[in-house]
């Protein structure tokens, strides 16, 4: 129960303070932008083209955008010792990633919503007849960056080279993720689209492990 | 301000090291329900993480640490309280969403009322919907031991509560300071030098090098450690 309650008033800070200063939406926002407008001015690819590695530059843009924006997640809470007080507040540390990772996959989703409309212009791309699953892909990939950028975050917050770190080891690690994700939006996206139930499978695999080590092991991550 | 249960402190042995390092070095100490001791010692003698240990913020190397006369469930009267170099708190919530915050996180009932009850204590009623990033550094200091004390804890750990306030405010905490004492509850605090706060210390512990070398509760000793020990 203390579990849900700290988790539920942690997403309300998460993301009362992202709110009010917007600073990750709109560097995820303009990332992706960005990278979107400029490939597709730079490449001018046929309808046939964009199907094919469309959605894999969306997948990429978003992996990119994610690991800017999972950086500052437990960098944050350095600079008054947030963290410290939080651990001394809260009776279970997995509230404090549960309300992190469920914020991240948030504002991810959102950009995510904001980006598709000018995606499916961008690329020429029609996405509104296989909607619905092409949000479910989202969701679940997004959810898995979400849980290992987190963790990773957490790691890379109280190392040296922090700046470095978190995108070094965040890409090797999401690498399946990204692959699997783009391969499944390519088939969905495709003039005939199939839904590739093993590839959302796995997106929901992936998912369950990264976050049970992160419930087994996520205290110790939080250690000075 | 209610009576919290009487509770104290016990340190077995502890070592803390980081890396070959050693911060603490077989460090025994008992602190009884209700008393107020003062950590001295140079910087790096081992104060603060003395402190962060006894907040269950850092985990010992090797020792144990208890908490006699705590109750056995988990209320969270039970966590100590504890005031820190830093605020502890979020320069972009407002003072009394801070508090809110903290307040639900440790289960107090009725959080907002214990909030603008902290509020109206520390002098920060009036500043009370002001984000904390607009404060001064004394207001920073009244915010941040309003937090500790958000939980009602049985035991308050201080590490240099004076750090950053003017004569007034140092006044200020040490009537604060003392009430909480009064009521019952277990104050440890890292002091440099003597002062109006240290005044309210019943014992002194000096440590040097990580490792307690002096420890006293008679008032000339206690007063040469909090003079000398802390330079």
């Amino acid at each position: 129960m203390s579990l849900l309650s700290n988790t539920t008033t942690l997403l309300d800070k998460e993301l009362r303070t992202e709110f009010r200063s917007r600073e990750l939406l709109t560097t995820t926002v303009v990332f992706i932008l960005v990278v979107l407008i400029l490939f597709s001015f730079a490449i001018s690819p046929t309808t046939e083209e964009s199907r094919e590695f469309g959605p894999g530059l969306l997948w990429l843009a978003i992996l990119f955008a994610a690991s800017l924006m999972l950086q500052p997640c437990f960098l944050r809470e350095q600079s008054n010792d947030t963290l410290s007080s939080l651990r001394l507040a809260v009776s279970d540390p997995f509230s404090i990633f549960l309300a992190k990772l469920i914020a991240n996959t948030l504002f991810l989703l959102l950009t995510e919503i904001l980006m598709l409309p000018l995606f499916a212009v961008f690329y020429n791309i029609p996405i509104l007849p296989e909607l619905h699953y092409l949000l479910l892909v989202l969701f679940l990939g997004s959810l898995g960056i979400s849980i290992a950028g987190t963790a990773l975050s957490a790691i890379s917050a109280q190392a040296r080279m922090r700046e470095l770190l978190l995108p070094l080891l965040l890409l090797p690690l999401l690498t399946p993720v990204l692959v699997v994700s783009a391969t499944v939006s390519v088939s969905l996206l495709d003039r005939e689209p199939v839904i590739q139930w093993k590839g959302i499978g796995f997106l929901a695999i992936f998912d369950l492990v990264f976050l049970t080590a992160l419930w087994l092991f996520g205290e110790y991550l939080l250690e000075e | 301000m209610s009576s919290p249960t009487p509770t104290g402190l016990l340190f077995e042995n502890i070592d803390k090291r980081y890396g070959g390092l050693f911060a603490l070095r077989h460090v025994s100490l008992q602190v009884a329900p209700g008393e107020c001791v003062v950590l001295a010692g140079r910087n790096g003698s081992g104060k603060t993480t003395l402190l962060r240990i006894a907040a269950r913020i850092v985990r010992p190397t090797a020792g144990k640490l208890s908490f006699p006369g705590a109750s056995s469930d988990s209320a969270s009267n039970n966590r100590p309280g504890y005031v820190a170099h830093t605020t502890m708190v979020y320069d972009e919530l407002s003072a009394e969403e801070n508090l809110i915050l903290f307040g639900k996180l440790q289960g107090v009932p009725q959080p907002v009322a214990r909030a603008q009850e902290l509020l109206k204590e520390v002098g920060l009623y009036e500043r009370r919907a002001s984000l904390v990033r607009t404060f001064s550094r004394g207001m920073r200091q009244r915010i941040a031991i309003a937090r500790a004390l958000v939980h009602r804890p049985s035991v308050l750990l201080f590490d240099e509560p004076a750090t950053g306030l003017d004569p007034l405010g140092i006044s200020w905490l040490a009537k604060s300071l003392g009430d909480v004492h009064r009521s019952g509850c277990t104050v440890v605090m890292s002091l440099h030098g003597e002062s109006e706060i240290s005044s309210l210390a019943t014992r002194a512990v000096q440590l040097d090098a990580g490792s307690v070398v002096a420890d006293t509760n008679s008032g000339a000793s206690l007063r040469s450690i909090l003079t000398f020990g802390g330079a």
